[in-house]
């Protein structure tokens, strides 16, 4: 394991990343000046998948990653690998997926009344009449990046409110982002939730549709983390801060439309993303074009790095993605994983680290998500902070001081287990 | 599942099956001869990702090596947690006991998926076998490198030499003293001084 007793001094941080546009505040730390300005040198290393950013975390390859919102407590939990604790002190911001299905589907969905840019309770209605009517015909095949994202949550929590039992109806299967849109191309997959480019790549291609974000079935919502062990965040805690005060202000560069341009091309890069920054700047400017050729739709709040309080850690956060991790059968309903979960994410050191900087700090840690149908003035210390919306298309509201009603109350679960897949596909 | 059960049942310490996922072909060759050395014969290679599940079952592996920076593990990661149809291979030693091969394997680039119940030993020889035959691997790559950024310096060293003989009328050893006195009094490496000679002669024509 890492020795953490001499490290103090040492300015060095590696972090590990998945090209994906959200990684930007990852980049833009190590290559705007942020973290040097904080005495750090942040080194960047890419990866291709999210088993060995997890890996390399546990065994103090990295010391922190660009995590997937859910990884932090799926470690600390023992989620399927090792129990690690780890925490998550900081979130890389909000929002920045989207489902897309392939054309023959959209097709399908487009004479149940589907239509580009349509609510997702529409869309959603549309295709539940698809999977109906094919009933006993192989089921369709949809994608998501790993079981502790949010993009399976999110793809889950609107097929399921749309009657589709993601278990049952449907065949989920994990694809790495960069193969989605080849995988659609192919045949192999019928739909997807991943994070941009990777959307908009299968748009370019000809092969995809976009028929929800994530910012439309759960507005402000958190998709990346800056995860770590928790040891290491003990041991290191000056180094932390001065982390989380370069990926603040790296957020809030990169959140202003007149770096977007510049921030397009940084992550166009080889060593980054390494896709067209034309495409790359859909997602920055909230502009997506939903199919081929089609004009580009404004999406408010598509990727937030710094708006509403974008990167701070909010504890209800991570019990929203317990709730989840409960519903659908990997993890049960207990005190302790409670209390666990409840300790990954840490507002205690996002603010510590800020605190004196000018940066505007939520006096809550927790809130009722989806509860903002408009944008209100929050308390935050002298500073004007805005929250929300943040509402679930569905309207639902999830209180994280009543975790167990909120779980009983969806009809569509697997908490007894998800079922078999077969291995034809 | 039956012929698993068919195997405990009819031997008392069944054969281990072996898959081996990774895209490089050199590595795999490397490994798969380390295994058969060891006694264990039963050993499939897998590429690419397309029908991945369908090819494990039929392999039916009791352990999976598959290359740490293979974009397939979150797809693998995933089957074995929903899948009946493959015995859920985990991740290796998920009880913690054994990090200091854990740690290893990540520092060889090797990842392993083992199915509950095989005895620990047994399954401990085989990672251990990976992890050699990966660092062998990035041995040979990294002399093969080495050699090659030799070879390379060597024609830039005998281009440049080249030059000024044609241009200066020195002789060979005369070209070579010349280049090598440079790269002393500079402290650069005689490949970059050669180099710096054959750019500027490209330029002066």
């Amino acid at each position: 394991m890492a020795d953490n007793t001499k490290t103090e001094e040492r300015t060095v941080v590696r972090a590990g990343f998945m090209p994906l546009v959200d990684c930007a505040p990852l980049v833009v730390a190590a290559c705007k000046g942020f973290a040097e300005n904080e005495g750090l040198t942040l080194q960047l290393v890419r990866e291709s998948s999210w088993a060995t950013i997890r890996d390399k975390v546990v065994f103090g390859h990295f010391e922190v990653a660009h995590m997937l919102a859910g990884m932090p407590i799926a470690r600390s939990l023992g989620i399927g690998h090792l129990t690690v604790p780890m925490i998550a002190p900081c979130a890389l911001g909000l929002g920045g997926n989207a489902i897309t299905v392939s054309a023959p589907l959209f097709e399908s969905m487009e004479q149940e009344r589907a239509g580009l840019g349509a609510a997702p309770a529409s869309n959603g209605a549309a295709l539940a009449r698809v999977v109906r009517k094919r009933a006993s015909s192989a089921p369709l095949v949809f994608a998501m990046v790993y079981p502790v994202s949010s993009h399976n949550y999110e793809l889950r929590y609107w097929l399921a409110a749309a009657g589709i039992h993601p278990d049952r109806d449907v065949r989920l299967v994990v694809i790495p982002p960069p193969l989605m849109a080849d995988a659609i191309s192919a045949g192999h997959i019928d739909g997807f939730c991943v994070g941009e480019p990777w959307n908009s790549m299968a748009v370019e291609a000809g092969t995809g549709r976009i028929v929800a974000t994530k910012s439309e079935i759960w507005r402000q919502s958190p998709g990346k983390v800056l995860g770590c062990r928790r040891d290491w965040a003990d041991a290191n805690a000056g180094r932390l801060a001065a982390l989380i005060r370069a990926l603040y202000h790296a957020g809030q560069w990169a959140d202003d439309p007149a770096n977007h341009e510049e921030l397009a091309h940084l992550l166009a890069q080889p060593r980054h993303v390494g896709e067209p920054a034309r495409i790359i700047m859909r997602a920055l400017s909230g502009r997506m074009v939903l199919a081929p050729g089609a004009d580009p739709i404004a999406i408010p709040d598509f990727q937030n790095f710094h708006r509403h309080a974008a990167t701070f850690p909010w504890r209800s956060h991570a019990l929203w993605f317990f709730s989840q991790m409960v519903r659908w059968g990997q993890t049960t309903l207990t005190a302790d994983n409670l209390a666990t979960t409840a300790g990954v994410y840490r507002p205690d050191l996002y603010r510590a680290a800020l605190a004196g900087t000018g940066a505007a700090l939520p006096a809550a840690s927790s809130k009722v998500e989806g509860a903002l149908t408009r944008s209100e003035a929050v308390a935050a210390g002298k500073r004007a902070l805005t929250l929300g919306p943040d509402g679930f298309f569905d309207g639902r509201t999830f209180d994280p001081d009543r975790v167990e009603a909120y779980i009983d109350s969806f009809e569509i679960n697997s908490r007894n287990g998800s079922l078999e897949i077969d291995p034809e596909g | 599942m039956q012929h698993q059960a068919l195997n405990s049942i009819g031997m008392s310490q069944p054969p281990i099956r072996v898959l081996v996922i990774d895209e490089n072909h050199v590595r795999a060759a490397i490994l798969v001869d380390g295994l058969n050395a060891a006694g264990i014969v039963d050993v499939t290679v897998l590429e690419g990702s397309a029908n991945l599940l369908k090819r494990i079952v039929t392999a039916n592996p009791d352990v999976v090596i598959i290359d740490l920076e293979n974009p397939s593990r979150d797809v693998l990661e995933q089957m074995f947690q929903v899948s009946r149809v493959v015995s859920r291979p985990v991740a290796m030693f998920v009880d913690q006991s054994e990090t200091a091969t854990i740690e290893a394997a990540v520092d060889a680039g090797v990842s392993a998926y083992v199915v509950d119940g095989l005895k620990k030993e047994r399954v401990k020889a085989i990672v251990d076998m990976a992890i050699s035959r990966f660092n062998a691997f990035s041995r040979l790559r990294d002399e093969l490198d080495a050699a090659k950024s030799e070879l390379a310096d060597r024609k830039i060293i005998e281009r440049a030499k080249g030059i000024l003989m044609k241009h200066r009328g020195m002789s060979e050893p005369e070209a070579y003293a010349a280049l090598r006195k440079t790269a002393m009094n500079e402290n650069r490496r005689l490949a970059e001084i050669a180099e710096s000679v054959v750019t500027a002669s490209k330029l002066f024509g």
